[in-house]
């Protein structure tokens, strides 16, 4: 199958356009707004950032009689851990993000749109900066779009450091200049979003679908994939695999061949024990699991676990659960923005247990006490970040519990590890 | 000592202004602004900031403190942060870590006496593919193993930063 996203020599304005680039956007400029979002609804796509909500019914929650500006904004704050899909789509393809955008900005009646890309990636918001300065040299953004009466202006604002502002609403309060602590919806950010203005926020590989869905249909689009789980999505693949890397695939491709077939395997002498398939927040899956498993929206679901970002991280036989849980914990501790009690201070704890059991310090009713922890942070938050954490902790947990015993009586469970701590 | 906004910060900061329909959202790109002048953004800095935007003191401080990309003490000329979340930490982010220590005889958010570097460890860079990765200042290191670090610490020692590429 031909990548949608990841494409060769169309890192330039010049190599996307002889490409056909910039074309769906001309269609797209002659059509109604109404009929794009129809389209994108057709497609199937869904967000890529994690939550997987269809794209088309997101955008279609702007209400048709807003008066005033509305706003687009992408979230390129990729922070997840073991994702780094964007990234690398902005740097092969950053035209498509932003013909992308200028088609979603012309959908939702946006008059300007802003990329929030994380603050770690300089080179990648410089890059953006000068594509979208080629991009309005030709037209394609700034004022009366190809003559079409359409004008959408495109900014690249750089966040400081917060993995909480990849949550939507967090990011709309670190883009008006504030700390990043997420809102309660409703009000959805579609109703009253950015500069209390509607606005729709949508993640990199969201976004740089959608010329191709204009370009070639949304029936075509959704001819890719599942029937549900529609299209490619950028799987990143890390750990000790021959070739770790982002792989643009149908969604619905098996763990076994992304494994095997694309990422070359395992490395010589390594043996899998586990995997997290969609990002560290998302439930992990055992070895036999994993192996077992379609990675798109619903076969992840009903194997416990999440699609998220699609960032595979895989774990050889030979690490330890607990300290993989316990370089989790001290994340999301660190990560947690500090407005709600039972992510403040749950995070806090389970990461003050799991140095206990790590050193050596720990008793078997630590054990319990995390599942519970956990399980008193989940759903009772403003945003996702305490589940983020109560997930992995449980799954981890529930499916290596002899590995947290080992811990509790005094044994680390992967001893030939012990010197790679 | 009093701090003064230079005039070239006073014409970016009023472009950058521009980019929103409230001139607060440009809080935070002009701390990076600032930052990029000065290497961090000392109490000063973000008071005289608070003045220029019609803010008060404590919003600034707020957001200063709640991102962790902002220096509030003069970084080192090299700033090196290893990431030490999970792909890297099975890559042997520890190990890297543990030799930076070494080398350079601090632990992690101290800088050398001689100010050339500061040593942080970092939460995921978002290149766990390339694991495991250092940014070095604004560029990213990849691949790296013990190595690749020596070699890269002799050449940030001579002044060179350069990028080694994936």
């Amino acid at each position: 199958m031909e990548n949608i996203l990841l494409k060769d020599k169309v890192e330039s304005l010049e190599g996307y356009f002889a490409a056909g680039g910039y074309r769906p956007l001309k269609k797209a400029l002659a059509m109604k707004p109404a009929e794009i979002t129809e389209e994108v609804k057709r497609s199937g796509l869904r967000g890529r950032g994690g939550a997987g909500f269809p794209t088309g019914l997101k955008w279609s929650f702007i209400p048709k009689d807003a008066q005033g500006p509305r706003y687009l904004v992408c979230n390129a704050d990729e922070g997840e851990p073991g994702t780094f899909k964007d990234r690398e789509l902005m740097l092969k393809n950053p035209h498509a993000l932003i013909e992308g955008m200028a088609i979603a900005g012309y959908a939702i009646g946006a008059g300007a749109g802003y990329i929030y890309i994380r603050g770690e990636f300089a080179a990648e918001a410089d890059l953006l900066e000068r594509e979208i300065f080629a991009a309005r040299g030709k037209g394609f953004i700034g004022s009366n779009i190809l003559g079409s009466g359409f004008s959408f202006e495109l900014y690249v604002h750089r966040g400081a450091g917060a993995y909480i502002c990849g949550e939507e609403t967090a990011l709309l309060e670190s883009l008006e200049g504030f700390k990043g602590q997420p809102r309660l919806k409703p009000p959805f950010p579609a109703v009253k979003g950015l500069f209390g203005a509607p606005t729709v926020i949508n993640n990199v590989e969201t976004l740089a679908a959608v010329p191709a869905i204009i370009e070639k249909g949304g029936a075509w689009y959704a001819s890719i994939g599942t029937p549900k789980s529609a299209g490619t999505k950028l799987f990143c693949v890390s750990g000790p695999v021959n070739k770790p890397g982002v792989y643009e695939l149908p969604l619905g491709v098996s763990f076994k061949e992304l494994l095997e077939k694309h990422c070359g395997g395992l490395k010589a002498g390594v043996r899998l024990k586990a995997v997290i398939p969609g990002g560290s927040s998302t439930p992990v899956l055992t070895a036999a699991e994993a192996m077992a498993a379609a990675l798109d929206y619903e076969s992840l679901a009903a194997a416990g676990s999440m699609l998220g970002s699609g960032a595979v991280i895989v774990i050889p036989e030979g690490q330890c659960m607990v300290k993989l849980l316990q370089v989790l914990a001290r994340f999301y501790h660190h990560e947690s923005c500090g407005q709600c009690t039972p992510c403040r201070e749950g995070c806090g704890w389970i990461e003050k247990i799991l140095n206990r059991l790590e050193e050596g310090r720990g008793t078997a009713r630590d054990i319990e006490t995390l599942y519970s922890a956990a399980d008193g942070m989940l759903g009772r938050t403003i945003c996702p970040l305490a589940d983020a954490m109560a997930m992995p902790v449980m799954s981890f947990v529930k499916k290596f519990r002899e590995e947290f015993e080992a811990h509790a009586a005094g044994r680390c469970c992967a001893p030939e590890a012990a010197g790679k701590h | 000592m009093p701090f003064t906004l230079t005039e070239t910060f006073k014409t970016r900061a009023a472009l950058v202004c521009a980019r929103y329909p409230r001139k607060d959202a440009a809080l935070i790109p002009l701390l990076q602004e600032l930052q990029r002048e000065k290497g961090y953004v000392a109490e000063e800095a973000m008071d005289a900031l608070a003045v220029f935007l019609g803010l008060p003191y404590s919003r600034v401080k707020a957001v200063v403190t709640f991102y962790t990309m902002f220096n509030r003490v003069p970084a080192g000329k090299y700033h090196l942060q290893v990431c030490r979340n999970v792909s890297c930490h099975m890559a042997g982010a520890p190990g890297l870590l543990a030799r930076l220590r070494e080398k350079l005889g601090i632990a992690e958010g101290e800088t050398t006496k001689d100010g050339l570097f500061t040593l942080s460890a970092v939460e995921c860079l978002g290149a766990c593919g390339t694991a495991p990765v250092m940014q070095v200042n604004d560029t990213y290191f990849e691949k790296l193993d013990a190595g690749k670090l020596d070699a890269l610490l002799e050449d940030l020692r001579h002044g060179r930063l350069r990028a080694i590429g994936r």
